[in-house]
C-alpha cells in the first residue's frame, strides 16, 4: 500500500510530497508516499494524487506521454474506486474539456469545462494569486475530506483558468473573485482542489490528512 | 475575498541570514530556515529569499536552504538573486521553490523571461524591477543595487515582461530602498495600473502606514519588506492588524 503522486513532468512535486509526508505523520498514516511516473506503481497504490501546473493542454499532453498512465488512472479510479486527489491543473484535468489557448479533452470524470477567469471588476488581477476564503457548498459541508474545514478558512490559489462544474452537487467549495470560482470538486471516490493544499498551511494539511484517512 | 499578501524577505549569503535580530525563540538566528519558521508561524502569506552570495563556489548553498524550508513551511516560497539560466530555475524549483524572481538577466536579455515562462509556466516567473524616479512621471530601471542606470523606461519594461509571460512583478523603489521613507508611490502605482498581473511593492518600508500606502495608494497586490522584520521593528501580526484597521483585507492566521 502506498500513496502515488504522479510525476508527468508538470512542475515541482517536492513540496506536494513533503506536505503529504507531514500530513501522514500527523494522522498516523504509515504507508510510503511515492513520487512516480510508473503506471505499475500507480496501479498498486492505495491513494492516487495528480498534481499539475502550467497550461491545461501541456499537462494533458504530458500525461498522455507517459505510456499507459491514463489507462491505469481510469482503471483504478473509475473501475476500482480508489481515492483520487487532483491538485490545480490536476483537478482541472478531471473535467470534460479545457479551453486554454486550444481546446483539449480532459479525463471527463466530472462534467464541466475549464475556461478563462473573467472577473466583472477590471481592477482584479489575473492570475488569481494568493489567499482566498473558502465557501463550502452543500455537498462540501458534509464531505469527509473537508472535515474540520469551515467557511472563511483560507487556501492558496494561483491560476488564470477555472472550472465551470455542470452538476452543482459535484462542486464542494468556491471562492469569490469578481465571480464565483470553483475551489474544490468531487464525487464518489474522487476530489480535486483548484488551490494548492501543499501551500495552504494548516488548512491544506488538514485536507490532505482527511484524504489519507478517507474510505469512500 | 482575495487577501492582500504580506511577504517577509530574507537576505541570504552563503546559506546564512545576512542581518537579523535574535528573537528569543530562535535556536540559530543565522539559519534562514529558523527565521522562515518564525515568519510562517506568525502568519506570513509567502516567503521570499534573496540570495546575495557573491562567490560562485557557494552558489549551491541556497538549494539546501530552500530544500530545508520546503520540509518545514507549507507556504509559497520565492527565490531571487543570481537567477540567470533555465538550469538555475530548474534547480530552484526542484529544491522546493514555488517561484523564482528574475532581475538582471531580464534586463540584459528580455527573451530569457519568455523562455522561462514557456518552459516552467507563468505562475512561477516573477520579474523583479528595480527602478527610480528620474523626472516627473518618469521612471528608469537601475541595476547593480541601484548604481547603474540603464536608460530603460520602467513602465514599458514592466508591460513587456508581462507580455513575455511574467506572472507577477516585484517592483522595488530603488530611490527608497534602505531609507525607511516609504515606497515610491507614483512608480509602483503607474506600473500596477499598467499591467493585469499582481504587483508586489518593495523597498523603503519603515512604518506600518507605509504598508497601507503600498496597497491603498500604489495599488499593489502584496507588500514585501526585509529590514523591519529582520530587526524586529514590527512583527508580521502587527503589520496585518494595522492593515486590517485601515480597511485592507488580510488573512489572519
Amino acid at each position: 500500500m502506498s500513496v502515488a503522486i504522479i510525476d508527468y513532468g508538470s512542475g515541482n512535486l517536492r513540496s506536494a510530497a513533503k506536505a503529504f509526508e507531514r500530513a501522514a505523520r500527523e494522522t498516523g498514516f504509515s504507508d510510503p508516499i511515492l513520487v512516480t511516473d510508473d503506471p505499475e506503481k500507480v496501479r498498486n497504490a492505495s491513494h492516487i494524487v495528480l498534481p499539475g501546473v502550467g497550461a491545461y493542454a501541456d499537462c494533458r499532453a504530458g500525461l498522455d506521454a507517459v505510456i499507459g498512465m491514463v489507462e491505469v488512472l481510469n482503471e483504478q479510479v473509475i473501475a476500482r474506486g480508489k481515492p483520487f486527489f487532483g491538485i490545480c491543473v490536476g483537478m482541472q484535468l478531471m473535467s470534460t474539456v479545457g479551453r486554454e489557448f486550444v481546446e483539449s479533452p480532459g479525463l471527463d470524470w466530472i462534467s464541466g469545462e475549464v475556461v478563462a477567469i473573467e472577473p466583472n471588476d477590471p481592477t482584479l488581477k489575473i492570475p488569481h494569486m494568493g489567499w482566498n476564503e473558502l465557501v463550502l457548498d452543500p455537498a462540501g459541508k458534509s464531505h469527509p475530506v473537508l472535515s474540520g474545514i469551515s467557511d472563511g478558512d483560507h487556501a492558496y490559489f494561483v491560476h488564470s483558468y477555472h472550472m465551470h462544474v455542470t452538476n452543482p452537487n459535484e462542486r464542494l467549495a468556491s471562492v469569490s473573485y469578481g465571480a464565483e470560482i470553483t475551489a474544490m470538486i468531487g464525487r464518489d471516490n474522487m476530489v480535486g482542489t483548484q488551490f494548492h493544499p501543499e501551500k495552504s498551511q494548516k488548512t491544506g494539511l488538514t485536507i490532505i490528512g482527511n484524504f489519507l484517512g478517507w474510505k469512500p | 475575498m482575495l487577501k492582500t499578501r504580506v511577504i517577509p524577505c530574507l537576505d541570504v549569503k552563503d546559506g546564512r541570514v545576512v542581518k537579523g535580530v535574535n528573537f528569543v525563540d530562535l535556536v540559530d538566528a543565522g539559519d534562514p530556515v529558523e527565521q522562515a519558521r518564525i515568519y510562517d508561524a506568525e502568519g506570513a502569506d509567502e516567503l521570499c529569499f534573496l540570495d546575495i552570495t557573491a562567490s560562485s563556489d557557494n552558489r549551491d548553498t541556497i538549494f539546501d536552504v530552500v530544500a530545508r524550508t520546503a520540509e518545514a513551511c507549507f507556504m509559497p516560497v520565492t527565490v531571487g538573486g543570481g537567477v540567470r539560466t533555465l538550469e538555475d530555475i530548474r534547480k530552484l524549483l526542484l529544491a522546493g521553490a514555488d517561484k523564482v524572481s528574475i532581475n538582471t538577466a531580464a534586463v540584459k536579455n528580455p527573451d530569457f523571461v519568455r523562455e522561462a515562462a514557456r518552459k516552467f509556466g507563468s505562475q512561477c516567473i516573477v520579474v523583479s524591477i528595480d527602478a527610480k524616479s528620474v523626472g516627473p512621471d518618469k521612471f528608469e530601471i537601475f541595476t547593480h543595487g541601484g548604481r547603474e542606470p540603464t536608460g530603460i523606461d520602467a513602465v514599458s519594461f514592466a508591460k513587456q515582461m508581462v507580455e513575455y509571460g511574467a506572472g507577477e512583478l516585484l517592483v522595488t523603489s530603488m530611490d527608497r530602498d534602505g531609507t525607511q521613507s516609504g515606497f515610491n508611490i507614483p512608480l509602483t502605482k503607474t506600473i500596477a495600473d499598467s499591467v493585469h498581473v499582481p504587483v508586489i511593492a518593495s523597498g523603503g518600508v519603515g512604518t506600518l502606514d507605509h504598508m497601507v500606502e503600498g496597497v491603498r495608494d500604489a495599488h499593489a497586490s502584496a507588500v514585501l519588506a526585509a529590514s523591519i522584520f529582520h530587526f524586529g521593528t514590527y512583527r508580521i501580526r502587527e503589520v496585518k492588524d494595522h492593515m486590517k484597521a485601515a480597511g485592507i483585507p488580510v488573512r489572519e492566521a
